[in-house]
């Protein structure tokens, strides 16, 4: 007993001097790459996904445990996206700071979201109470998204508090004339057709005008089938199809047979920041979303 | 014409000179007048033109001044428009500032629990059955048999929880569990977390789970085996629960570190009697974690029970020491452990016990019938060590599919209380179908050699769903 006090007390000692700056874990990367871009090296970011990760089902590992432990603010989708691994995160962690109140910031609180179904049954697939999640492909829903979280900062960490409304002047500056330069460019999108792999494409459709023919999951969160698959050929072949999309995290093989059996190219998005070469930032992520696009639409 | 033709003209003409000349110059005088005059009426009409053009240069200058600052309106309503546009769209997806007042209102179920409920039913046939499942050297106790024969519904329990305000968080769960047609309802947890206790300290009281090793905080419900290991089985009579207290720590680091204790009534296998004024069990238990890389997680632990029973189900009364050891390592392609990958576990545990067998306490019904439990005579001493592992190593082909397999092994003094020199071994082999995050059926397949000679082939079908909230599961 006294040789675990000792450790304990030993490691306490070990750790105290490591009051450091202000700390934010971040769920997915788009949420890191918008906190840099409102602190920029100020803070430091924590990412706990990565682009080539389905977050729907991430676990709650120790590493995660250890990186919301140190956390002053949590950054995360919300919408029930995170609901199996978060809150196992924040219970395990004891961290008070980010279980309740100002410190948990979800994204989704600061929107409206679509496709809240009117019906609950889990026999429609994962199906999300709270609305569609992947409202990260939806320019004007970070810019919103933006302004709430530079606020948080500020009531979080106050002295920083002017730098932070002012990277996000500066951020809202550059964002809407990307959003203007964004659809000039994909104004040849509008009106075209493409399959989806999950329903992960909403808010980019509804912005650019893509209209949703069909998905390659037969219902949310339900793996491929080869009869639903079947069923989708016709479809997209007498439909004058885009594309078929999917996020860089999906299997490839779904989408690829359906393009082999109708010759629309499937076309690999990177969905979030990270999930390609360009997407190094929220900028390059829509260029290169949109540019992905219009090189299928030629 | 002749040269000297030329000579009378030139006299006659400068005969004529003066008076010629007078003319001339009266002429040329007119003339120059003319011509003066012209040029200026000319130069006036210069003049006029150039300022007519200059006129009209400027006037074409403040059309095009004008031309370009009605663009410039015109380029400025636009942006407006287009500002506007965008104000209108952010103000569109923003979240309402009063917060739908409409979803709380009246109702008083706003603030129910999460609810789940998970439903469990087996299918069981041993080649041997009943067998005497007393394995050598660890007697029978409640949750260490061989499985039940034929259909059976498993343990089906409920569960309710939520934040009980801002300082506490509470859960309670209740199972029903069905003991050869005796049916119990069973509180397996309830208990109350803290939610803001600073620096990374929680307290959990009630009753739970302890969280020595690494299966016996997690519920069977997320198992990847049907039943759990022997050494769970044999130690800790599947799981060990018990009211109490817990602290853990985790600590502000990288890595991952917890470190914690727990003090319990001491009433559960594999204590018993609540000794010590119903304090009879002491844990502590430290795990750490990590990553290693983007593909690889890993999670090990120490942790030990130290109980003082009296009259435990398997008859032993005394001192009881255990140590467990315990490892995971998660290997899956960017970590998508959901979609494919390997997870290998292994825990050892080491038990010592200094006390003595008091037949009279014994579950055993065979071993009660053979003997006398009023003879103060039949308690013998119960002093050794005994050990338990297992390995298990499950590949999950895809979302839908896994495969496992897990080697299992007890080790008992030949002395020992039941001993023998046997070492109870058991081969297990699994394979789920899971249709969703929220069901699964399974087929498992164990070669289960309960004593020297007595093989048992078992096969197992099993189908476990969740209902109702969605449940976050630990590492």
């Amino acid at each position: 007993m006294k040789k675990y006090i000792f450790i304990l007390a030993a490691l306490l000692v070990c750790v105290a001097p490591r009051a450091q700056a202000f700390a934010a874990f971040a769920c997915e990367p788009e949420w890191g790459s918008l906190l840099h871009e409102l602190a920029g090296d100020a803070i430091s970011i924590d990412v706990g996904t990565s682009a080539l990760q389905d977050v729907h089902v991430i676990e709650a590992k120790p590493s995660l445990i250890a990186k919301v432990r140190r956390a002053d603010l949590v950054v995360c989708t919300g919408a029930d996206l995170e609901v199996g691994w978060l809150p196992q995160l924040i219970r395990q962690a004891g961290n008070p700071k980010v279980s309740s109140g100002p410190g948990y910031f979800l994204a989704s609180d600061q929107i409206t979201t679509l496709e809240k179904p009117s019906k609950l049954d889990r026999s429609e697939g994962d199906i999300h109470p709270q609305g569609n999640p992947h409202f990260q492909l939806d320019p004007y829903r970070m810019l919103v998204i933006a302004k709430a979280l530079a606020a948080r900062l500020g009531e979080l960490d106050p002295a920083h508090a002017a730098q932070y409304q002012q990277r996000l002047a500066d951020f809202t500056t550059r964002w809407q004339a990307a959003i203007k330069t964004w659809e000039a460019k994909a104004a040849p999108l509008k009106g075209r057709k493409v399959v989806v792999h999950h329903l992960s494409w909403v808010y980019l459709e509804q912005w650019l005008g893509l209209e949703q023919i069909g998905a390659l999951e037969p219902k949310p969160g339900v793996p491929p089938t080869s009869a639903h698959l079947a069923s989708l050929v016709d479809l997209t072949k007498n439909s004058h199809t885009l594309a078929i999309l999917r996020a860089a995290y999906q299997d490839p093989k779904p989408g690829d047979w359906l393009s082999e059996q109708t010759g629309v190219p499937a076309v690999t998005l990177p969905f979030t920041v990270g999930g390609d070469e360009r997407s190094k930032d929220l900028f390059g992520l829509f260029d290169s979303t949109i540019d992905k696009l219009l090189a299928v639409a030629k | 014409m002749p040269k000297n033709l030329l000579l009378p003209y030139c006299f006659a003409a400068l005969a004529l000179a003066p008076a010629a000349a007078v003319a001339a110059e009266n002429d040329a005088e007119a003339q120059i007048r003319a011509l003066d005059a012209r040029i200026r009426a000319l130069e006036a009409d210069g003049e006029k033109l150039r300022q007519q053009a200059a006129a009209a240069l400027a006037a074409a200058d403040a059309a095009r001044a004008e031309l370009e600052k009605m663009k410039e309106t015109l380029a400025g309503a636009e942006q407006k428009q287009a500002e506007a546009a965008q104000q209108a769209q952010l103000a569109a997806v923003a979240a309402p500032a009063e917060a739908s007042a409409s979803a709380g209102g009246a109702n008083g179920n706003a603030f129910n629990p999460a609810i789940a409920v998970i439903l469990n039913g087996l299918y069981g046939h041993h080649s041997q059955f009943p067998v005497d499942a007393r394995r050598a050297g660890f007697p029978v106790v409640d949750g260490f048999g061989t499985g039940p024969q034929g259909f059976s519904l498993g343990e089906s329990e409920i569960s309710f929880a939520a934040n009980i305000d801002d300082k506490f968080y509470g859960q309670f769960t209740v199972s029903y569990d069905d003991d050869n047609g005796k049916i119990s309802t069973n509180i397996e947890e309830a208990y109350i977390d803290t939610l803001t206790l600073p620096e990374g300290f929680n307290v959990r009281a009630g009753r739970f789970y302890s969280n020595i090793g690494y299966l016996n905080s997690h519920h069977t419900h997320t198992d990847n085996f049907v039943d759990r290991p022997l050494a769970y089985q044999a130690f800790l009579g599947d799981q060990y629960g018990d009211d109490g207290v817990q602290l853990r720590w985790v600590a502000p680091l990288d890595l991952f570190l917890e470190l914690g204790g727990e003090i319990f009534r001491g009433e559960n296998f594999p204590t018993a009697g609540a000794e010590h004024s119903g304090s009879g069990a002491h844990t502590l238990f430290a795990h750490a974690g990590g990553d290693v890389g983007t593909d690889s997680s890993w999670l090990a632990g120490v942790s030990m029970l130290k109980a003082r029973t009296n009259g435990a189900d398997d008859g032993f009364s005394g001192d009881e020491t255990l140590y467990l050891a315990d490892a995971t390592w998660k290997w899956a392609p960017n970590g998508n452990t959901k979609d494919g990958g390997v997870t290998v576990r292994s825990e050892f545990f080491f038990d010592r016990r200094r006390g003595e067998l008091v037949a009279s306490s014994v579950a055993d019904d065979a071993a009660l019938d053979a003997v006398d439990l009023t003879d103060p005579a039949l308690a013998e001493p119960w002093v050794g060590e005994r050990r338990g592992a297992y390995l298990e190593a499950v590949y999950r082909l895809s979302r839908t599919w896994d495969l496992g397999y897990r080697y299992d092994k007890l080790w008992a003094g030949a002395g020992d209380p039941y001993g023998s020199g046997f070492d109870p071994m058991r081969h297990s082999v699994e394979l789920t179908w899971r249709n969703s995050e929220f069901s699964f059926f399974r087929l498992q397949l164990s070669r289960d050699e309960v004593a020297r000679g007595l093989i048992d082939n078992v096969l197992f079908l099993q189908y476990d769903v969740a209902l109702g909230a969605h449940g976050a599961h630990k590492f």
